[in-house]
């Protein structure tokens, strides 16, 4: 019998190194989001260096140097109550991406075993799962997160809980969908006819095919989230003056934007920063992770 | 063309050769060439085969033909005449009049030929309005493409979803019909079918090429399926029509390697009883 | 590449009558017998009563029917990827459905499947060598330090260069994936292999190779199959005996070649008569069924055919046919079988 002739591999192996350096060459996106998010983390780190004044950002106040405009001595003008506002800004890299960073930890901490739990086991574990998220979801996220808040005793803790206890539903309903979609693929049954061990199908399979929307949605969060903090501080439910949070400073800053517009903007503009550096970010990884994409025609 | 009255079929085909005549067509993407015929050809009344595996291009050459390849990026060049009438190059308003009425197509998937939301019988009135037929004029043809097609004209008030595979595809040929179409572009029609219902839907064709003289352009990967409807046969081959003759002279005593080829990897059946 | 003549499989089985029939060799049981196996989807019945025995390899069972036939959820509850609702599956004389933890795990290494759809039954994010690699250490196949090798050994068996293992499912055709699939499900050496439409994804020219293929690594490793497909040239070329399903029943089964030359049941002989033909010549009258296959949520009462047989009489409308023998080997669910078989009944 005539042997099937050998076909040849399609293109070239790639070893790792190389293809991770062509993909952040091909990737700009991960590229400039990485380098943001590193220099956005280095600020944080090196505030107390970067920062001009960093009392302003502690209980210093001046008052005599009140609601004075960007120059040379202040960057970014001072606030009402005389503090540097460059230095609140800086100093502000070390409370709201933090708050943000863990609220969308505990979400995904929660949203993730409990949506691959029920798109993947189906049934009636799916059934409860589902039906106890859709009572938090039933809540508008706001008024949810402003009655935890309001509970318990204001601090930017109990703001970081409150804020996650809203968030993991949305977490679940996203990953229980994509978990759902892969379990039915037929390479997941053929596992299943392989004797694969449902765990396993579940951490090398389910998980690694169901994550990357979820990755993507936690970058877009992460400005989502930063703005409901600054809400909620707003309302005096957070951070507590001093504290240089950027929502707080909007708030605060909110009735003297006429004609002292230094007060909301410059902390407004960090919050666009930060959110469109995790946003470049997830595209990135989104775009990194997807086997097929990465690689180069 | 929009308004003028609806002519029947049937009428004979002007004095260039066949209905319908590709020469020398390119269709590329960019620098890549994915269709190059140098020469096809349809008469009134004759089904002509296109026979290929995936990537000859052969579904490339139906949206050529249907004007719909800058749809997708490509570039078309050569020459495609409807009767005389060069389609490369023409306006969008004629060719969208000429879309549907009097080149009809049908494509693998007939499910993706109706939107889900709307019953089907919607569609042929919709389709033949645009045509210039009134109303109740629509509703009639409609009605009566269906009893051609042999499915009763009370399907068309059902939804897509409510329709088995074959049906569809059924009522989307009885579309063609209604608008009384002279070329039917039907793109792996019956691929998806079960064996029992393609020999139905094959069935229908031919009848339709006996009782209106509808010309088809049959396009398939499947050379059993060419050989039992077609009178001739294009193989083709990376865009490029490597063979092509009459159907039982390309199928029995093929010439070209890759014909040969594609011959022998179909798996006969034993001899028939 | 042209064309080779292989192997004639249904031709080497016709100096044994006894077990080409239904496999119901008094001397060894069969490796798998399906008995009156009924599946059931909600309110659907997929699979009603079928009885099947496949022996030990070398071996080809051909499922035919189309969609509604059943014969995929057989090929799954096989595989116990489906619940039964009733009947048994035996394996090697172990009842399969009570199989658990250890002793279903090596089931899974005496029976196998390949799935239809190559685009999908791969992990993408998953290197084809990783994939194999998967399987061979839930068994415990090969120590640790050779499965690098036994890798390279798989691919080359299924007709591809080692080198594939470092590749991606996308980077690798559709023909080249249904390999790898291939490749994967013997990994664990199975005696058993349920092929479920493997070739109707892929193009003329590589369904061929795929074939061959199969029939290739039948021969070396005395494989046994259950080939599912709609495509009766498939059977006729792979398997000695086939099984023609209708609506989750068993309309006929037999030899192959027997069964293809002179049906033993209206369905068959419309099937047969529908499939296309490239040798012109060979065209023969044709057996048009009316209407569509039937609904099987709400199957026809009596014989579930009869409303499409053009042979149906008052009998089949009330009365549900048994598959009974009409010949040996031969086993058929129509009352007027015998007539069909003796050719009396001539297509209309």
């Amino acid at each position: 019998m005539i042997e099937t002739p050998i076909t040849a591999p399609t293109d070239a192996v790639v070893p790792r190194g190389v293809r991770m350096r062509r993909a952040l060459r091909a990737n700009p996106l991960l590229t400039v989001g990485g380098v943001l998010v590193v220099l956005i983390v280095l600020v944080a780190i090196f505030a107390p260096l970067l920062a001009p004044a960093p009392a302003d950002a502690g209980t210093a106040t001046h008052p005599l140097d009140v609601l004075r405009g960007p120059s040379a001595a202040h960057w970014f003008g001072t606030d009402q109550v005389g503090r540097d506002i460059l230095s609140r800004v800086i100093y502000g890299t070390r409370v709201s991406p933090v708050i943000a960073i863990i609220v969308l930890a505990i979400a995904c901490a929660i949203g993730i075993p409990l949506g691959v739990a029920a798109g993947f086991m189906g049934g009636w574990l799916d059934e409860l799962i589902m039906r106890v998220t859709d009572v938090f979801l039933a809540f508008p996220p706001l008024l949810l997160a402003l009655a935890l808040a309001a509970v318990l005793p204001a601090s930017l803790t109990s703001l970081t809980i409150a804020i996650a206890a809203v968030w993991w539903p949305w977490y679940v309903r996203l990953l229980r969908g994509q978990a759902a979609s892969v379990a039915g693929r037929p390479y997941i049954e053929t596992c299943r006819a392989l004797g694969i061990s449902r765990t396993r199908i579940i951490f090398r399979h389910i998980l690694p095919n169901s994550i990357t929307p979820l990755l993507v949605q936690v970058s877009l969060d992460v400005g989502g989230v930063i703005l409901t903090a600054s809400a909620l501080s707003f309302l005096g439910l957070g951070a507590q003056d001093p504290t240089p949070d950027w929502g707080l400073m909007i708030a605060e800053g909110q009735s003297y934007f006429t004609p002292d517009w230094w007060l909301v903007t410059f902390p407004g503009l960090a919050i666009l920063l930060t959110a469109f550096a995790f946003n470049l970010l997830g595209d990135g990884l989104r775009d990194l992770l997807d086997p097929k994409r990465s690689f180069l025609p | 063309m929009t308004g003028e009255n609806l002519q029947p079929a049937g009428r004979a085909a002007s004095e260039s050769s066949g209905r319908l005549a590709i020469a020398n067509l390119e269709v590329s993407f960019g620098e890549r060439k994915v269709v190059s015929i140098a020469d096809l050809r349809l008469d009134h009344a004759e089904i002509v085969g296109l026979a290929g595996e995936s990537g000859s291009g052969k579904s490339m050459t139906t949206l050529a033909i249907l004007g719909l390849a800058h749809t997708v990026g490509a570039a078309v060049g050569g020459s495609i005449k409807l009767d005389g009438l060069e389609l490369v190059g023409l306006g969008a308003d004629q060719l969208r009049a000429i879309r549907g009425r009097r080149i009809a197509a049908i494509f693998q998937s007939p499910s993706t030929a109706f939107s889900p939301v709307y019953k089907v019988g919607s569609v042929f009135v919709k389709a033949l309005r645009l045509h210039g037929a009134s109303k109740s004029e629509a509703e009639d043809r409609a009605a009566e493409a269906m009893r051609q097609v042999l499915l009763s004209p009370d399907l068309m008030r059902r939804y897509p979803s409510q329709l088995s595979g074959g049906q569809l595809q059924r009522v989307a040929i009885a579309l063609a019909v209604a608008l009384r179409a002279e070329i039917l572009l039907a793109d792996e029609p019956t691929s998806a079918l079960d064996v029992t219902v393609q020999a139905e839907v094959l069935d229908l064709l031919r009848g339709l090429r006996e009782s209106i003289g509808m010309s088809i352009l049959f396009i398939s990967h499947d050379l059993a399926v060419v050989a039992e409807l077609c009178d001739s046969v294009a193989v083709m081959r990376n865009g490029l029509i490597v063979e092509q003759g009459l159907a039982g002279q390309v199928l029995s005593a093929p010439e070209d390697a890759y014909t040969i080829e594609l011959l022998a990897s179909v798996p006969r059946l034993a001899a028939a009883p | 590449m042209t064309a080779e003549s292989e192997v004639p499989v249904a031709s080497a089985r016709a100096h044994e009558p006894e077990i080409a029939a239904t496999g119901e060799v008094s001397s060894t049981p069969p490796l798998l017998r399906i008995a009156d196996l009924t599946v059931r989807f909600g309110p659907v019945l997929a699979v009603s009563g079928v009885s099947l025995d496949v022996p030990a390899g070398p071996f080809g069972l051909g499922l035919v029917g189309e969609s509604g036939s059943g014969k995929s959820t057989i090929g799954r509850a096989i595989l116990r990827l489906v619940r039964a609702a009733s009947g048994t599956i035996t394996f090697d004389s172990k009842d399969v459905g009570s199989l658990h933890a250890a002793a279903l795990k090596a089931y899974r290494r005496d029976a196998q499947i390949v799935f239809q759809d190559p685009d999908n039954s791969l992990d993408p994010r998953m290197r084809i060598g990783t994939t194999i690699g998967e399987a061979l250490r839930t068994h415990d196949i090969v120590p640790r330090d050779g499965i690098a090798d036994r890798i390279a050994e798989l691919l080359t068996e299924a007709g591809l260069e080692p080198a594939f293992a470092e590749r991606y499912p996308h980077q690798l055709s559709g023909g080249q994936r249904q390999r790898v699939a291939i490749a994967r499900a013997l990994s664990v050496q199975p005696r058993l292999l349920v092929l479920d439409e493997p070739t109707s994804a892929l193009d003329v020219r590589t369904q061929a190779r795929i074939l061959k293929l199969i029939a290739r690594l039948r021969a070396e490793r005395q494989l046994s199959y259950l080939l599912i497909t709609h495509n009766l040239g498939v059977v006729s070329k792979l398997c000695e005996q086939t099984a023609v399903l209708y609506l989750g029943k068993i309309a006929e089964i037999g030899p192959t070649d027997l069964l293809l030359s002179a049906p033993a049941h209206p369905y068959t002989q419309a099937l047969r008569s529908a499939v296309p033909e490239v040798d012109v010549a060979g065209r023969r009258s044709r057996i048009v069924l009316p209407g569509d296959p039937p609904n099987s949520a709400s199957p026809p009462a009596g014989c579930v055919f009869h409303p499409r047989c053009p042979l149906a009489i008052d009998r089949c409308r009330t009365e549900i046919p048994e598959l009974r023998d009409v010949a040996p080997g031969r086993r058929s669910s129509c009352h007027r079988a015998e007539e069909v078989l003796a050719g009396k009944l001539a297509a209309t």
